[in-house]
C-alpha cells in the first residue's frame, strides 16, 4: 500500500517537472517584456560585446537626460540575433550583418543602423624590432595559411625595407571563442585573398590552417605579449588601451595606414561615397577605398524592426537613435571607438523616418 | 538514539516507577522510535501520517534526480540529433570542425578530452596518495591540520584564477624551461610524445593544470579513507614483525583501495569536465597530434567557445552533439570506474 502510494506521487512529481518546464519555457519566451518593464527599463536589447563600453555609456547618459532607460545585455552578436529572431528584445545589437537567411527567419522585417565603426589590429611580439612593422593582405595571408613561416622571409622583408627581421619561426596565435573580431579579419583576408575565401572562409569561428587559439582578446594578447615572434590580431581598442604594437597594413590604394580612430572613420568615409540611395548598409568597409582608410575596419550594427510592433516602444526606440547620430556619435572616440562619418550620419538620420511606429498597443 | 529518547521521555512519562518504566520506554523508543507508553492513539496517527509524508518527500527528492538526468540527457540529445544525423558516426572519428563549410567533427575534442584527463591523473593520483599517507601516517599531530588545510584550499580556488595563473607562470615555465630541458637537455626530441615546436600552449601544460586542480579531490578523499582505516589493522601487521613502510603498503593501502579509487574517479569526473583553466592553456586547436608539446582542444573548451557566437543551426546543433558526446563519455568512465571499485572491494573482501 505504501510504495504504491509513493509510486503514485513520483508519477505525479514527474509530470509536474513535465508541465513546469512546458510552460516556464513558455513563460521566458512571452514574458521577458513585462520583465523587462517590472524591472524599470523602457526598452531592452541585447547582442554584441564588442560595443558594449560605449553602449552603456550612451545608455546611461541617455537616461539621465530623458529619463528613458534602456537595459542591454551583451550576450554576443549570435544571441542578439536569436532574441530578435524570437521577438523577445525590443532592437538587437551585431558585429556582422544578418545574412539573408537570418533575415529570413524572423517574421518581420528588419533594418541594420550602423552605430560606431571596429577595427581589427595585428599586433606582434618582436623584441629587436623597434620600427612599426608594416604588412599587406596577402602577406597577412600567407602567414595566417600557414604559407610565410618565417619572420625574415622575402615578402615580409619587402614590405619592411631597412628592418632587421629575425631568422625565427612566426607563431600565429588567433581567437578561439566565435567573435566579430575573427569575423572581420577573415572578411578582410577573404576580400585580398582568392585562396583565403575558398578555406577557411569568412565567419565568426574558422577551422584556422595553423596557430593557437586564445580565449578573448586578453588571451590573444596574453598570448602574444609571452612569446617572442607571435603575432594575432586585436581589437583596436583593446589594442590602445593597452599600448600594443601595431603593424600598418596596405590599403587598397597602396598605402600603409597604421590603425586610428581617424583612418577607421576614413574607411567609412570612403565606401560610403559608393553606397546606392537605397542601400540597407548590410555591407563589408574591409580594403575600402581612400588613400588614408585602414582596410581591416566594420560597422557594427543595431537591428531594429522596420515596424515596430509597439508604438510608444518604437517611438523612444526611433528618439534614441536621433539621439545617438547627433549627441552620441562624438563621444565615441573617447572610448577608442571611431565615429561615422559626417556623410554617413547625415543618411542615417534621414533613414530614421522609414521605420514605422505601428499602432499602440498598451 | 533510542537511549535519548528514552531518558528524555522516562522522567516525564512515569516518574513514581523509574526502572520499570526506564526499561518500557527503550523497548518502545527501540521499535517506534518515537512517543511513549502513555500517548494517546491520536498523536500516534499524526505521527504515522507524518511519517508517511516526509517518507513521500524523501522518495520524490530521490527520484527527482535521476529524472532530471534523463531530462538534460534527452534535451541534449534531441538537441544534438540534426548534426548527429547528418554526420552519423564520422561526427566521433571525423577531426574536420570547420563552422564556415558546415563540416563538424568531434574527434580531437574528444581525444584531447581524454588525453588530458590521464595525463592529469597520472600525475596527481602519486602526488595525492603521498600527501594522504603522510598526513594519516607520518604527519606529527601540529602539522597534520594546517597541510591538509591547505590541500583542500586548492579546491576552492576559482578555475579562471588557475586559467590566469597557467598563462603567466606555468606555460612560460614550460616554454622556457620544462620543454627546452626536455627536448634539448635530454635529448627525448626523437620521441613522437615530445617533438615539434614548443610554444607553451599545448596538451601538456592542460594537464599539469588539471592535476593541481583534482589533486585536493583526490588527495582529501583518500586522506579520509586512509584515517578510517581500522587501528587494529595496522596492529596486527606491527605484530607480525612489519616495517611502517610494510605495513602501509600491506596493511593499509589494500584496506583503503576502493576509497582510494574513488577518489580518483570524483578526481577524473572535475578533470572531464574543467573548462575555464583548460580553455585558457591548451591552445584550442582542432587537431589531434601525438606530441604533449602540440595545442588541443577538449570538448568542454570547445562547447565554451562557440557557444555564445555559433552561426547557423547546424553549428548549435553540433556543438549540442558534441555535449551529449561528453555526457555519455562521463557516464562510460564512471560506470567503468564504479565496476572497479565494486571489483577492487569484492577482491578485497576475498583475500581477507
Amino acid at each position: 500500500m505504501n510504495s504504491k502510494w509513493m509510486c503514485a506521487s513520483a508519477l505525479m512529481l514527474v509530470a509536474a517537472c513535465g508541465s513546469e518546464k512546458g510552460s516556464g519555457s513558455a513563460g521566458a519566451a512571452g514574458t521577458t517584456p513585462a520583465a523587462s518593464a517590472a524591472s524599470g527599463a523602457d526598452l531592452t536589447g541585447a547582442g554584441a560585446t564588442f560595443p558594449y563600453p560605449i553602449y552603456s555609456k550612451w545608455f546611461s547618459e541617455y537616461a539621465t537626460a530623458t529619463g528613458v532607460k534602456i537595459n542591454y545585455q551583451s550576450i554576443g552578436s549570435g544571441g542578439g540575433i536569436r532574441q530578435l529572431t524570437e521577438k523577445t528584445v525590443d532592437f538587437g545589437a551585431s558585429d556582422a550583418p544578418m545574412g539573408d537567411d537570418e533575415l529570413a527567419k524572423v517574421s518581420a522585417p528588419v533594418m541594420h543602423f550602423p552605430t560606431v565603426l571596429g577595427a581589427v589590429c595585428i599586433t606582434y611580439n618582436l623584441p629587436d624590432v623597434a620600427a612599426p612593422l608594416k604588412l599587406s593582405g596577402p602577406v597577412i595571408a600567407g602567414i595566417y595559411q600557414g604559407t610565410i613561416k618565417k619572420w625574415n622571409a622575402p615578402e615580409i622583408r619587402a614590405l619592411n625595407a631597412g628592418v632587421k627581421l629575425p631568422d625565427t619561426d612566426i607563431l600565429v596565435v588567433h581567437r578561439s571563442d566565435g567573435s566579430g573580431t575573427t569575423y572581420i579579419f577573415s572578411d578582410y583576408l577573404a576580400a585580398v585573398s582568392p585562396d583565403w575565401a575558398k578555406a577557411p572562409g569568412k565567419g565568426k569561428e574558422l577551422q584556422w590552417p595553423v596557430g593557437i587559439g586564445g580565449k578573448g582578446n586578453e588571451g590573444v594578447a596574453g598570448q602574444i605579449k609571452q612569446t617572442p615572434g607571435a603575432i594575432g590580431y586585436v581589437e583596436l581598442a583593446y589594442a590602445k588601451q593597452n599600448s600594443l604594437p601595431v603593424a600598418s597594413v596596405k590599403n587598397a590604394d597602396g598605402q600603409s595606414v597604421a590603425p586610428t580612430v581617424e583612418s577607421v572613420t576614413a574607411a567609412a568615409a570612403g565606401v560610403a561615397q559608393h553606397l546606392a540611395p537605397n542601400s540597407d548598409y548590410r555591407v563589408s568597409i574591409v580594403n575600402a577605398p581612400g588613400a588614408t582608410a585602414y582596410p581591416i575596419s566594420s560597422f557594427t550594427y543595431l537591428l531594429v524592426y522596420t515596424t515596430e510592433p509597439d508604438a510608444t516602444k518604437g517611438k523612444k526606440l526611433v528618439d534614441f537613435l536621433r539621439w545617438m547620430y547627433t549627441t552620441g556619435e562624438p563621444e565615441a572616440p573617447a572610448l577608442d571607438y571611431a565615429p561615422l562619418p559626417p556623410s554617413l550620419i547625415t543618411r542615417l538620420t534621414a533613414r530614421l523616418d522609414s521605420i514605422q511606429v505601428g499602432p499602440a498597443h498598451s | 538514539m533510542s537511549d535519548v529518547i528514552s531518558r528524555a521521555v522516562t522522567p516525564t512519562t512515569s516518574p513514581r516507577e523509574p526502572a520499570a518504566s526506564h526499561a518500557a520506554a527503550t523497548a518502545i523508543a527501540a521499535s517506534a522510535g518515537t512517543g511513549g507508553e502513555d500517548v494517546p492513539p491520536s498523536a500516534i496517527q499524526g505521527s504515522a501520517i507524518g511519517d508517511r509524508i516526509y517518507s513521500t518527500l524523501i522518495w520524490a527528492f530521490a527520484v527527482c534526480v535521476p529524472i532530471l538526468l534523463a531530462l538534460i540527457a534527452i534535451e541534449i540529445f534531441v538537441a544534438g540529433w540534426p548534426a548527429l544525423h547528418q554526420f552519423g558516426f564520422k561526427f566521433l572519428t571525423s577531426s574536420a570542425w570547420d563552422p564556415v563549410h558546415g563540416q563538424f567533427g568531434a574527434a580531437p575534442a574528444i581525444y584531447g578530452t581524454l588525453v588530458s584527463s590521464v595525463i592529469a591523473l597520472l600525475l596527481a593520483t602519486p602526488l595525492a596518495i603521498g600527501v594522504s599517507v603522510f598526513l594519516s601516517e607520518f604527519a606529527p599531530p601540529w602539522l597534520r591540520q594546517p597541510v591538509a588545510f591547505f590541500v583542500d584550499l586548492l579546491a576552492a580556488i576559482p578555475s579562471v584564477v588557475y586559467g590566469l595563473w597557467g598563462i603567466f607562470v606555468l606555460l612560460p615555465v614550460l616554454r622556457l624551461g620544462v620543454m627546452p630541458f626536455l627536448q634539448q637537455t635530454l635529448h627525448l626530441k626523437v620521441i613522437p610524445l615530445f617533438a615539434g615546436p614548443a610554444y607553451g600552449p599545448s596538451m601538456l601544460g592542460a594537464g599539469l593544470i588539471l592535476a593541481i586542480m583534482v589533486l585536493p579531490y583526490i588527495a582529501s578523499v583518500s586522506r579520509e579513507v586512509l584515517i578510517a582505516v581500522p587501528r587494529a589493522q595496522r596492529e596486527a601487521a606491527l605484530a607480525l614483525g612489519a616495517t611502517k613502510w610494510e605495513m602501509i603498503w600491506g596493511a593499509v593501502l589494500p584496506f583503503a583501495k576502493s576509497g582510494i579509487i574513488g577518489g580518483i574517479i570524483l578526481g577524473l569526473g572535475r578533470a572531464l569536465g574543467e573548462t575555464m583553466a583548460v580553455t585558457m592553456v591548451i591552445g584550442n586547436r582542432a587537431q589531434i597530434s601525438a606530441s604533449l608539446f602540440a595545442p588541443g582542444y577538449t570538448m568542454a573548451s570547445l562547447i565554451a567557445n562557440e557557444f555564445s557566437e555559433a552561426s547557423g543551426d547546424l553549428h548549435l546543433s553540433a556543438l549540442m552533439a558534441v555535449g551529449f558526446v561528453l555526457f555519455v563519455i562521463t557516464i562510460i568512465v564512471n560506470a567503468v570506474a564504479r565496476w572497479l571499485v565494486w571489483s577492487v572491494s569484492r577482491g578485497a573482501e576475498g583475500s581477507a
